[in-house]
């Protein structure tokens, strides 16, 4: 299970239509070892595509350090699909290598919403798993996380 | 003194766990083919018949050797090697 903010689903999805037509890509770090995503990490798409995504090499050496430095690992990567359904493709899960990462896969192909789904990628093994969003006051809503909680615009 | 060569997650199982491991060699290419004499099947992991493989990144210090000499980049005591594999996917 994917246990998330509100803040952070939202993050997400407006990063993923501010993108659009092209593949928005991040991650979100957090403490090594406690599953908790906290620090949101926009990344550019170096690709600049509308049907691949990878991250920039110096970018990617950047942030890794920094989460090392900081004692953090990277707890969710994200990326948008824009004409196809948010779930792992093949490219996807062949180029999946932080085998303890929640992958979260967001699809722009609607204007009037947006899918959040949440998978573990292991072996070249896809698990989907469910959503846990959090509101600020603590309660939890569980399910998918679409359209980001609403206010994503 | 030796070359400081840091590992990501995935390639773990090949140092036995360790993040960071050491060699030596005047290149990339020969620092690879040491690590792979006490760490067997590493350097497959990072290397095909073309050369480096695509969605591995290697850096020598703060640079990706893309950018200086592929696997003949040359390489000193005292440099870090630091190996990250790519980010990347898409919609197929």
């Amino acid at each position: 299970m994917l246990t998330i903010s509100s803040l952070l689903n939202e993050k997400i999805v407006a990063h993923a239509r501010a993108d659009h037509p092209d593949e928005a890509c991040g991650v979100i770090a957090g403490p090594v070892g406690s599953d908790r995503p906290e620090r949101f990490i926009a990344m550019l798409n170096a690709e600049r595509s509308p049907t691949f995504y990878r991250f920039d090499s110096l970018e990617q050496l950047r942030v890794w350090r920094e989460m090392d430095d900081r004692d953090e690992e990277p707890v969710v990567i994200y990326h948008s699909h824009t004409a196809t359904e948010a779930y792992p493709s093949r490219t996807d899960i062949s180029y999946a290598s932080e085998p303890g990462a929640h992958y979260v896969l967001v699809s722009t192909r609607e204007p009037d919403r947006c899918e959040f789904r949440s998978f573990r990628i292991v072996d070249g093994e896809v698990t989907e798993e469910e959503v846990r969003i959090t509101g600020e006051d603590g309660a939890a809503a569980v399910g998918s996380g679409e359209d980001g909680a609403a206010a994503a615009e | 003194m030796a070359i400081e060569v840091r590992i990501p997650t995935i390639l773990r199982t090949y140092t036995g766990g360790a993040k960071s491991v050491e060699g030596s060699g005047g290149t990339l290419a020969e620092l690879l083919g040491d690590l792979d004499s006490r760490h067997q099947g590493l350097r497959e992991r990072l290397v095909d018949d073309a050369g480096l493989r695509r969605f591995v990144n290697v850096y020598l210090n703060d640079e990706d050797v893309r950018f200086l000499g592929g696997l003949e980049t040359p390489v000193v005591d005292g440099d870090t090697v630091t190996v990250l594999p790519a980010v990347a996917g898409g919609s197929r």
